[in-house]
């Protein structure tokens, strides 16, 4: 599904992945784990397309498709969905509006016609009760004066609703108390499907006790120095990433 | 030859029309006319005008028009689509074809300034010109010397206009025409209604509107004032509003200004009884090379009144906006509120705005705040709302609005909130205040 082919990518002008390669198929949850400064965030942002990330060699795919030849909302509508680590604050826009107008964009894209209300409805609603988030949130401008937890849970409403092919979640657990870790975890395993990937990024292993991942990739310096399964981030929450680091070099 | 001395020229080329007029009538044209010449257009010297150039109006070459023939079709096309009382003016000159007021109840008058001259002369010269004189600014005595046409609405007092009362002035292509609408209203005592100023006409039209407008509301009316400037992007518009509030009034005056060359809108009210209220709100939006400016002033001229305020100003391209806003509080003036904001949003880096707010009190318990800011669209929420699938056109207008959305909101006439939302942010997939769907959501989680 998304193939990562020796990514370097520099942010101004200094190069933070150094070749970086990376395969995801469908059905299955990967972890991106590495101390701060590795890296992590630099690959889910440059999928996303920010600005500011120059991408220097390498390549980028997704169901054969070249992403960085993509414009930002090409990529969202062609499935490619990324939870921000800092959900920016929309203030003037409801959440109920940015759902619908994204959800349109994304089926008008792919040449579904636009939901008909009352079907929108009933799908937020669910997704709503399954988020336990109350109705008023659809009345409030996206993020403006909501907690960090309401933030995260708002990210994972946004998945459920827009149903991406690879969910990207960047640091989806950071400034979470565990009840609300659960409740997105929660929501993160709803969207396992066969016919879908997710893609964790974290720092710590706690989230993946909720979220058991089939593939943990140790991202150190730019580069994955590591992969393996949902065990290999256990050892590192015992061992830290320095005992990693020593057994590369 | 003086800028002035060409339109005191068609002033007088047009003096046939006005011999057979009342004394009073005359005596006042003779008074703006005088007045104006005296004045001449101001220039950026004068402080008033300190951030606006008038030399497109001084030097250009205006006539009067004759007749009111505008396609059905067209004006079909350009009128807002509202169940409404309904006067029709075509630069500046009535049209009975265009107009309706057949189902007004008695107890409100609806009319053309020259019928009403016509049935009772005397009525309309008492309050006519008591509120904006000859000397409030060169624009008012011009306005005075030319007054022809226009319209007077009176609603008796207890009277609750139902449906809103609608003033069309349009404007047509050709050689360029200039007209001086004199409007006047007085609201009875505990009477409610609705007006709706509306601006439009012809792409191609390169006119000058030079209205001046006088609000009278008696003890406890309430006025909702909407004045929807879409004029064509050639169109000089200047308009003079002056609003006098008795005890326990309420006012407020919805100001979205989108179209022209060169606007210039001053906004006062006078509250002069405890208990009044007005409140402006404001949308100006420019593109190209428009220049949008407003001058407001609340004058609270006795205690317990208030006054809220909030102008938004929307600037694209090379356009330029200026905001005004002066809170005055007389001697003795206390417990009043008085509360102004300005935000303005600039979409181009050529675009420009000159924010003044004032304040001038003197009254030492009043509760007053003021405040301005510019900023631009936020980079990082349209990033934002792009990683969510929406292109980048709709993500500027989604924010656009937004920006808007505080003074959008308050516009409680969809046909025209439909009409600032598709000027301000373009073509949206759908009517950005979903209030409805909310709706839906909390019946569905009840």
């Amino acid at each position: 599904m998304l193939q990562v082919k020796d990514l370097h990518v520099t942010v101004e002008d200094k190069e933070i992945l150094k070749g970086l390669t990376l395969t995801i198929n469908a059905g299955e949850v990967h972890a991106i784990m590495g101390p701060n400064g590795a890296g992590k965030s630099t690959l889910s942002a440059v999928i996303a397309g920010k600005d500011g990330y120059e991408v220097t060699q390498g390549t980028i795919t997704f169901e054969g498709k070249d992403v960085l030849e993509m414009e930002i909302e090409e990529r969202a509508q062609a499935g490619l969905l990324l939870g921000f680590q800092y959900p920016v604050e929309i203030p003037g826009v409801k959440n109920i509006y940015l759902l619908k107008s994204a959800l349109n964009a994304q089926r008008v894209a792919r040449g579904e016609g636009e939901m008909p209300a009352p079907e929108f409805m009933k799908l937020v609603k669910e997704k709503l009760g399954f988020m336990k988030m109350d109705a008023s949130f659809l009345q409030r401008a996206v993020n403006e004066g909501f907690s960090g937890g309401e933030k995260k849970r708002n990210e994972i409403l946004q998945m459920l609703v827009l149903q991406p092919k690879l969910a990207m979640l960047d640091e989806i657990d950071s400034g979470l108390d565990i009840d609300a870790m659960k409740v997105v975890a929660d929501g993160v395993n709803s969207l396992r499907a066969a016919d879908r990937a997710i893609l964790l990024v974290t720092h710590y292993q706690r989230l993946l006790d909720y979220i058991v991942p089939d593939k943990v990739h140790v991202l150190v310096d730019g580069r994955i120095v590591k992969t393996g399964d949902a065990e290999l981030a256990k050892q590192l929450e015992s061992n830290g990433y320095e005992g990693i680091e020593e057994s590369v070099a | 030859m003086s800028d002035t001395q060409n339109f005191l020229d068609t002033l007088k080329a047009r003096s046939s029309r006005y011999k057979a007029e009342p004394t009073w009538i005359a005596a006042r044209r003779q008074a703006g006319a005088a007045r104006f010449e005296a004045l001449g257009f101001p220039t950026r010297r004068d402080e008033e005008w300190k951030y606006t150039d008038v030399r497109s109006i001084a030097q250009g070459s205006f006539a009067l028009a004759d007749n009111a023939e505008f396609s059905q079709a067209a004006a079909a096309a350009l009128t807002l689509p509202i169940d409404a009382y309904r006067l029709t003016f075509v630069d500046g000159v009535f049209s009975s074809a265009l107009s309706d007021v057949e189902s007004l109840p008695s107890s409100v008058q609806v009319l053309p300034l020259s019928r009403a001259l016509e049935e009772n002369h005397e009525a309309v010269g008492g309050p006519l010109g008591r509120l904006t004189g000859v000397d409030f600014s060169p624009f008012a005595a011009l306005n005075t010397a030319f007054m022809e046409e226009g319209a007077v609405v009176r609603i008796a007092p207890g009277t609750i206009v139902e449906k809103p009362i609608l003033l069309q002035f349009l404007s047509r292509a050709g050689k360029p025409m200039m007209s001086h609408p004199r409007v006047l209203v007085t609201a009875g005592g505990r009477s409610e209604a609705t007006l709706i100023e509306h601006y439009a006409g012809e792409s191609d039209a390169a006119n000058f509107t030079n209205v001046v407008a006088e609000l009278m509301l008696d003890r406890g009316a309430i006025l909702a004032h909407y004045k929807l400037q879409e004029a064509p992007l050639g169109d000089l518009h200047v308009a003079s509003i002056h609003v006098e509030q008795a005890r326990d009034t309420r006012y407020t005056s919805y100001n979205l200004s989108l179209g022209g060359a060169l606007v210039r809108n001053d906004l006062i009210s006078d509250l002069n009884g405890e208990g009044a209220e007005t409140n402006f709100y404001g949308l100006f939006f420019g593109q190209g090379r428009q220049h949008v400016d407003n001058h407001t002033k609340v004058n609270h001229n006795a205690p317990l009144t208030f006054s809220n305020e909030n102008y938004k100003g929307i600037l694209d391209d090379r356009a330029h906006g200026v905001f005004n806003g002066k809170v005055y509080v007389k001697r003795d003036s206390q417990k009043i509120e008085g509360f102004q904001s300005n935000k303005n949003l600039l979409l181009s880096d050529r675009a420009h705005v000159d924010a003044k707010p004032e304040l001038e009190i003197y009254a030492d318990d009043v509760k007053c705040s003021h405040g301005t800011t510019t900023g631009q669209l936020d980079e990082d929420a349209i990033y934002a709302l792009r990683t969510r699938g929406i292109d980048e056109a709709t993500a500027r207008g989604l924010l656009t609005l937004a920006f808007a959305g505080e003074v959008l909101d308050k516009v409680t006439l969809d046909a025209i909130a439909e009409r600032v939302e598709l000027a301000v942010a373009g073509k949206l997939p759908e009517r950005f205040n979903l209030a409805g769907l909310v709706e839906a959501a909390v019946a569905l989680n009840d």
